[in-house]
This record gives C-alpha cells, sequence and structure tokens, in this order.
C-alpha cells in the first residue's frame, strides 16, 4: 500500500558522524556483502569483471572538499579538508519513494518506518528512483526491480543472530565507529542524545521529505595558520639535544666516542 | 533524465490518440460527427495510437509482465491514475463507436464523460512528471499544460490528415499556436531554472552549510551507475539550444507553414499530411528534449551544480 501510515511511534534510523568517517568504503562494501545475501534478489553487478563495470549499492561513500570560512566569513582556502561522506535511504517520515509507486510495492513500515521494497510487486519501472532527492535507490538491472537500504530489517530483528549483531551491517563494520544505529523518534535515545548534542541536520530539507537518518556535522578544526604559529614557538628539537649533554655511562660513552672519530 | 525511447513514443502517441478521442467526443456533443470511413478510422487511428503507446510504455519496466499491479495505487499515485484512465478512456470511446456502429445510437452523455476522461488521461501523464520536485524543470504547472496542447495540436493534426476540411485546417491552426505558446513559456522557465530552484545546493544536500565552498573531490567510483545514467544524462545537453531549433521548426513553423499553404494554394490534403507529420516528429524532438534537459538534484552529489 503506497499511501503513507501515520507517523511512527518508533523511527528507526542511521547517525553518520561526518567528524569521524574516513572514507574507508568497509560499510559499503559490507553493505553490498550483506544484502547480496539477504532480503529479497541478489545485489547484480554488471561487467563486473571488465572495463566498465557497474552495479546495485545501496550505501555509496562520495568525498567533498570543503573551505571553511572565518568569523567575518571570509574564506580559508589553507584550511580546506576532506569531508567523507557516506549516503543511503535516510527513510523519510514524508517519504515520496512510497507515494508515487504505481504497484504498492514500495511501502513505509508503521511499526518502525523503515521504507521497504516488496519484490515480488515491484515492476521496475523507476519512478520512485526518479522522486528521491537523495539518490537513494538503485535498479538491479539483473532482476528489474529497485533496490534500497533495508536499514538491514534482516539482522536487526533477527533472532538467530548474537544481540550485539542485530544492528545494520553498514554500523557493524565502521572500523571509525562514525555510524550509530537506533530509534530517533525517542528523545532519550543515544541516537537522539548524540544529534540534541552536536547539531545534527537533515540532508536538503528544503525538499520536504523529512529524513529520519541524521548527519554530524564536522567539527570546526584549529586553523592552520594558527597550528603553525604555534609550532614556531616549540624549541628546536635538534639544537636542544645537542646541548643537552648525557652523562653518566652513556655520557661518557657518547663522549670517548666523539674523540675517537 | 535519460530520455528512453519507449517513454518518448509512449507520451508522444498516446497524446495524440487521447487528442483525437478527445476531439471526437466534442464532434458528438456538437452534434458533428456523422459515421463515415473517414470518421471511423479517425476513431481507429486514436485507439490504435493510444493503445500502441500505452503498450510501448511498458517496455522499459523491469518485470512487465507485473504491469497490472499499476492498477491500484490510484489513491496516492499518478502512474496507476494514467494507466487506470487511459483504460477506461479507450474502453468508453470504443464502446461509444460500437454503440454507434451497431445500432446507430450515440449518447452525447457518453461522449461528454469520456471527453472529460481523455483531458484527465492527459493530465496524469503529465503529472508523473511534474510531481517530481527534485526535478525543477518538471516540477510546475506549465508541465502540464504542455501535455495539453500538444495533445489538442496532434489530435487534430491526425484528424485534419484524415479528413483535410477547411474547418479542421482552421482548428489545426489553433491547436498549433496553443500548444507552442505552452511551451514556448515552459522553455522561457526552464532556462532560468536552476538545479538550486528550490534552494538545493551541494552545501545542502550535505549539509556543510557553514562553509565557504563545497566540492565533489571524489565519486563513490570510478565508472558509471545506474543514478548516473538515469538521473545525471548529459549527453545531447550542449545541443539543447539546436535541438529546440529543430523542434520549433519541424514541430510547429514549417507544419503552420504548410497549413497556410493548403488554404492558399487548394492543394489541401497533401499539404494537411505533410504538416501532420512533420509536427509530429518536432514534438518527438520536443518530448526528448524534455526528458534530456530535466535536471535532477541528484546531480548536486556528483559534482553538478
Amino acid at each position: 500500500m503506497t499511501m503513507l501510515p501515520p507517523e511512527p511511534s518508533k523511527k528507526l534510523g542511521l547517525v553518520i558522524d561526518l567528524d569521524i568517517c574516513v572514507g574507508c568504503h568497509a560499510c559499503a562494501v559490507n553493505c553490498k556483502e550483506w544484502n547480496t545475501g539477504g532480503y529479497g534478489n541478489s545485489l547484480s553487478d554488471q561487467d563486473a569483471y571488465g572495463s566498465e563495470p557497474s552495479g546495485a549499492w545501496l550505501n555509496r561513500i562520495h568525498s567533498f572538499e570543503a573551505v571553511p570560512m572565518d568569523a567575518h566569513g571570509t574564506p580559508q582556502p589553507s584550511d580546506a579538508r576532506i569531508v567523507h561522506f557516506p549516503k543511503s535511504c535516510l527513510h523519510c517520515d514524508d517519504a515520496p519513494c512510497v507515494t508515487v509507486c504505481p504497484t504498492g510495492a514500495s511501502y513505509k513500515r508503521a511499526e518502525d518506518g523503515i521504507v521497504l521494497v516488496n519484490e515480488e510487486h515491484c515492476i521496475g519501472c523507476g519512478l520512485c528512483a526518479w522522486s528521491c532527492a537523495y539518490g537513494a535507490r538503485e535498479m538491479d538491472r539483473a532482476s528489474g526491480v529497485m533496490k534500497k537500504c533495508t536499514l538491514c530489517v534482516d539482522r536487526i530483528y533477527n533472532e538467530n543472530l548474537p544481540v550485539e549483531d542485530r544492528e545494520p551491517a553498514c554500523v557493524k563494520s565502521c572500523p571509525a565507529n562514525a555510524r550509530h544505529f537506533g530509534d530517533l523518534a525517542d528523545p532519550s535515545s543515544d541516537v537522539s542524545v548524540m544529534v540534541a548534542d552536536r547539531g545534527g541536520f537533515d540532508l536538503m530539507p528544503e525538499q520536504g521529505n523529512k529524513p529520519v537518518n541524521k548527519y554530524l556535522p564536522p567539527r570546526t578544526k584549529t586553523s592552520r595558520c594558527a597550528s603553525q604559529a604555534r609550532d614556531d614557538e616549540v624549541p628546536n628539537l635538534v639544537s636542544l639535544a645537542k646541548n643537552n649533554q648525557s652523562t653518566g655511562i652513556l655520557g661518557w660513552l657518547d663522549r670517548t666516542l666523539d674523540a675517537i672519530s | 533524465m535519460h530520455p528512453a525511447s519507449s517513454v518518448i513514443f509512449f507520451t508522444t502517441a498516446s497524446g495524440a490518440g487521447f487528442g483525437i478521442m478527445g476531439w471526437l467526443c466534442v464532434a458528438i456533443l456538437m452534434g458533428h460527427y456523422i459515421l463515415t470511413p473517414q470518421t471511423i478510422l479517425m476513431g481507429v487511428i486514436g485507439l490504435a495510437l493510444a493503445g500502441v503507446g500505452l503498450l510501448s510504455s511498458t517496455l522499459h519496466l523491469g518485470n512487465p509482465q507485473r504491469a497490472w499491479r499499476a492498477f491500484s495505487q490510484w489513491r496516492t499515485s499518478w502512474l496507476s491514475r494514467e494507466g487506470i484512465l487511459a483504460v477506461i478512456t479507450c474502453v468508453s470511446f470504443a464502446a461509444i463507436l460500437g454503440i454507434y456502429l451497431t445500432s446507430g445510437v450515440i449518447l452525447p452523455w457518453m461522449a461528454g464523460s469520456c471527453l472529460v476522461l481523455s483531458l484527465l488521461t492527459i493530465i496524469a501523464t503529465a503529472m508523473i512528471y511534474a510531481q517530481i520536485k527534485p526535478v525543477p524543470r518538471w516540477h510546475t504547472k506549465l508541465t502540464v499544460l504542455c501535455y495539453l496542447g500538444f495533445s489538442i495540436s496532434t489530435g487534430m493534426a491526425v484528424i485534419a490528415a484524415v479528413s483535410p476540411t477547411r474547418y479542421h485546417v482552421y482548428l489545426a491552426f489553433g491547436g498549433l499556436v496553443l500548444a507552442w505558446v505552452f511551451k514556448l513559456l515552459w522553455w522561457q522557465r526552464a532556462s532560468r531554472t536552476s538545479l538550486s530552484h528550490d534552494g538545493s545546493t551541494t552545501a545542502t544536500a550535505t549539509g556543510l552549510t557553514g562553509f565557504s565552498s563545497v566540492k565533489l573531490f571524489e565519486k563513490p567510483h570510478m565508472t558509471q551507475n545506474y543514478l548516473m545514467t538515469e538521473m545525471v544524462f548529459e549527453i545531447g545537453r550542449k545541443h539543447a539550444a539546436r535541438l529546440r531549433q529543430i523542434a520549433l521548426l519541424a514541430g510547429g513553423l514549417l507544419p503552420f507553414i504548410c497549413l497556410g499553404l493548403a488554404i492558399v494554394t487548394g492543394q489541401t490534403a497533401g499539404f494537411v499530411m505533410l504538416s501532420c507529420v512533420m509536427h509530429l516528429i518536432g514534438v518527438g524532438v520536443e518530448r526528448w528534449l524534455f526528458f534530456a534537459e530535466a535536471e535532477h538534484v541528484v546531480a548536486l552529489y556528483y559534482g553538478k551544480g
């Protein structure tokens, strides 16, 4: 059914920390690995070992160059930084990908807000992918159905897995702990507290989709110019070492060897 | 957006088909429709164009065998509404013709409702595109007016080609002007509608709004993917201005001149036929551009905008 449910009391989603992500792509690889054998059809690749490989991925990592500005709004190009930016479905509250679906294959769960595709009903028209501002949906060229992040619905409720493994594959695999999973409708959950503390934000709020997933901003870094100035104040270690004559048996050895050579 | 040939053919052909049905319903309501081989032919062409167009639209589906499921979600989905309305319109128009052919009775109330259904079908087709907010150039009521305009103009162009009376030629003139006025307004809006029309930029897309500039440093992968071939389609955009001229020339100016020559020279049939063929080709080019020129905000994640 492509009508959106009433606002769910539980909103499962991800919080991604752009300050911590190192852009290693481990989350994307583990996502592909789990989901090619998990929910629905496998995630196919085309020309996988050829010159133009392509395939369906539910999570991709883009890297951006961001130039900060000082308090007066002047760009500080010498302080430019790389921000790694993982992107997957945001499980929006007002998900247009659900309402445009002509078959009812695309739906949002009332119980936890997860947006899913019933692959048995999907005709592969692609309209949901068009309606998504974030590019969260990709057509699987082999099975002809739309694929998207399931929030690892087949892990998080999977009683065959140990309790500590019942979280999305991307969260589980992140070596930097940049990805967090939880209930964003519960203000006391770890993820909600994190969002409140760090000023978590929505992607493209102007598109009006009310995404559930939140991102945490990169922390302000010390300006490169400032840290350069600080470096100048540090005494030169080499001259320090030269001036500081060793004592004791090592000092005697040092002086003796100097005399011989 | 990737211009799928099946979708271009579908929107052009079924647009003309429902245009023909709509015009014939108008004729019935005005008491002008009488059974002749020509008027039957018009109806059959209308049904055939709508039918072939709808069939071709299933060609771009990943699983066309499940297309029947698309009739289920009329409460929220314009694509579903379009499918349902198209079938009801074709069935009711076929019923009008069938009843007239077999019993000689023509039912104006049926023609009235079929006219409304034809218009609603065209509107539903247009809304599939006009509803897509991430494509700012589509997301306007002008898109609906353009689809209506070209249905009206191509429908009458075909009717005039089958029966080149002076009356039909005048109506074809009117259709041409109406359609191109809407399209020129659409083009004018498109040329001042950028990706950031609704305020979306690379900064809002990544949330890195506190920086003075944000630009793509590295794509997620080295080659193409579905998102890029489908929504970051760029081939042909550099020829957009030239293609617009071709569309306007073939689809508007030359058909207009041909219709004029038809009236002036009295060689009506040939010129009207030529005008119809050129108009359909021009609308095909226009429809190709409609897709190729549309930019999707997902391009912001791929270094555009």
